[in-house]
């Protein structure tokens, strides 16, 4: 174990830097073919250890994996947090809610962000690791709706969402929009926030039902992918975390049935309820946390924590304000 | 001059000793290549092998591909790949074939020494850069000029892919149009042939092996390409059949196998069926460049035979 770890560090400080000093060093026209062995030893070495990061003077390091939704959040709360503890170094990663999870499970993340709750299967897959996962509320999300700004619809029932996104109705003219083609767009299946999408508008929040997505959405690999093509394509529309919404996209007011008032998702309007499409954000832990990690996760909660939830488009948890 | 003998004796035990040594090492990494090839293989099997066992191979033949619920249909995957890698050949053999010889025949010696150079640069560029650019340049030219609900499409994959084996293609055909024996041109224009009739009835000819394995390179290029596909296509996973699909989007093998891998549970079916389309690409492009390599061995006898 100990020359493991000793073997991780020599690895660490070979930064790329250093295996090109190292491959001048040795140059020579004579030692041509010595040179290129070494260079190749070198790259190969390079490339089994991560970027290169300077751990520097931090005594606790915190691995902080998981959902891409949250990751800004993460960030954010690392760098007000650090500053303040010096002797904590929280690495924030990205991946999505099931790399954090799966993470956690097998033992290399301290905390997985996920925008959904874990699921049973994860659950056992954890517990049969001796691992048991403990789940922490951090913030609420709501999922907007985005169009083009120049879309003239404003405003939609979930059941039209849920026809629209399964693909039964193909233009923008069946909802009182312009005569237009409507294109799809949706995260990858992978993200925490295209399942949460799935279950709760185009099915409608059915436990047995089976619809799915339309074969013609668009699968976006990133939330800079869906606001890209938002921006620029009039015939789209789109979903994507609340806190991912730039002024130049358009959200749409969501009644969840007939007769209701159409709201738009705001921090007020989740907090109070009224727009349906909204979720807990959650942090998870191998056991009860303790020591750094729970202090961590006290602070995040406090009001100074949830400050950031806010600045970041996200909604704060309103116990964070009592 | 007998110290000097001795001297340059020794010194030439110790080349020879080199020399060995350096042979041993070269003959060492051409065995570690085909040794890696086989673990690639033998490890895509492995691990992908049991998708057979798990899902039945009808529902692999299915329409939908959808795996968060188990739809494993690889139809709309693999229909995908070769519509963006046909529309990729349509776009870059035309092209390529052109501007090789162009650059090997018709072009002057300075204009030739300046764009071989350029074409290699071509090669360099980093495929996410394409992508970018088809995002942001090619997708929405789409959209407007040729009326596509979204600029996401088969087309735009099939532009940047055409682009990206350009120069592969460019270089490896004006090799082999270099190769062909300045005889055979003299020989056409001493029996009155045009420069065109010399171009197009016997140097292309007589290195159609050549250019051929070029094209073929420049396909195995284009299909096994991730990155700019997978920012470009839209991903969706319809069945590209219609008439229109080149302004629809697609989702190709490999920016599924991109875009899922990261997430998928390690073992589950997802996983297997991951691997098996990774396999399905391993077993297409090594057709390929078994091809192309078929056709340089039967050029290089053809020269070898014009020789002797």
């Amino acid at each position: 174990m100990e020359k493991e770890q000793a073997f991780l560090c020599a690895q660490r400080r070979l930064t790329p830097w250093r295996v090109a000093c190292l491959g001048c060093r040795c140059y020579n026209p004579s030692g041509m073919h010595k040179l290129s062995i070494v260079i190749v030893i070198l790259v190969l070495l390079a490339a089994c250890c991560p970027a290169a990061e300077e751990t520097g003077a931090a005594d606790v390091s915190v691995q902080n994996v998981g959902s891409d939704t949250i990751v800004n959040l993460a960030l954010a709360w690392a760098e007000a947090y650090q500053p303040q503890h010096p002797e904590v170094r929280i690495a924030v990663t990205g991946g999505g809610s099931g790399t954090g999870i799966a993470g956690l499970i097998n033992g290399t993340v301290d905390i997985a962000n996920a925008s959904r709750g874990m699921k049973p299967e994860e659950r056992e897959a954890a517990q049969a690791n001796g691992i048991v996962p403990v789940e922490h509320v951090i913030a609420r999300d709501a999922i907007a709706i985005v169009v083009h700004p120049s879309n003239p619809v404003d405003h939609l029932t979930l059941q039209q969402l849920s026809d629209i996104f399964s693909g039964y109705i193909s233009n923008w003219s069946e909802v009182e929009g312009e005569d237009r083609p409507i294109v799809l767009l949706s995260r990858e299946s992978n993200s925490g926030t295209h399942v949460y999408f799935l279950e709760q508008v185009v099915r409608l929040g059915h436990q047995d039902a089976t619809t799915l997505f339309s074969p013609d959405t668009l699968l976006m690999p990133s939330s800079e992918g869906i606001s890209a093509e938002v921006r620029q394509n009039p015939n789209v529309i789109g979903y994507d975390g609340l806190g991912y919404v730039t002024p130049d996209q358009k959200t749409i007011a969501v009644a969840p049935g007939p007769g209701w008032p159409f709201v738009l998702p705001t921090i007020e309007t989740v907090n109070s309820g009224a727009y349906p499409i909204s979720r807990d954000l959650y942090m998870y832990t191998a056991g009860e946390p303790e020591g750094v990690i729970a202090d961590y996760l006290t602070w995040i909660v406090s009001p100074e924590g949830q400050a950031l939830v806010r600045e970041l488009g996200f909604v704060p948890l309103e116990v964070g304000f009592h | 001059m007998h110290w000097g003998n001795t001297g340059s004796g020794r010194r030439q035990a110790r080349l020879a000793i080199i020399e060995y040594v350096v042979e041993r090492l070269i003959q060492a990494t051409g065995i570690l290549v085909i040794l890696f090839l086989a673990l690639i293989f033998i490890f895509l099997v492995r691990e992908g092998g049991a998708t057979f066992l798990e899902v039945p191979l009808g529902d692999m033949l299915r329409t939908r591909w959808y795996p968060n619920e188990a739809y494993f249909g690889l139809v709309p995957l693999v229909l995908g790949s070769l519509l963006v890698t046909l529309g990729a050949a349509i776009v870059s053999l035309p092209l390529g074939l052109l501007s090789s010889v162009f650059i090997a025949e018709v072009a002057p010696r300075w204009m030739r020494e300046v764009l071989k150079p350029f074409i290699e640069v071509l090669a360099g560029i980093p495929s996410v850069v394409l992508g970018f650019v088809g995002m942001l340049i090619v997708s929405p030219l789409i959209r407007e000029r040729l009326g596509a609900p979204t600029g996401l499409t088969a087309l735009a994959g099939s532009v940047m892919l055409g682009y990206m084996a350009l120069p592969t293609i460019i270089s490896v055909a004006e090799d082999a149009l270099d190769a062909v024996p300045k005889s055979y041109r003299d020989a056409a224009l001493a029996l009155g042939a045009t420069r065109w009739q010399t171009i197009w009835r016997v140097t292309v000819p007589a290195a159609r092996s050549g250019i051929f394995t070029a094209m073929m390179l420049g396909m195995g290029r284009a299909i096994g390409e991730t990155m700019a596909v997978m920012m470009v296509t839209g991903n969706a996973a319809r069945v590209p059949l219609t008439l229109d699909s080149f302004l629809r989007p697609v989702r190709t093998m490999t920016a599924t196998i991109a875009a899922e891998m990261g997430e998928v549970a390690q073992g589950s079916i997802h996983y297997h069926v991951l691997f098996a389309i990774g396999l399905v690409l391993f077993l297409v492009t090594f057709i390929i460049n078994l091809v192309a390599a078929w056709s340089i061995f039967r050029q290089g006898k053809r020269y070898g035979r014009l020789l002797s």
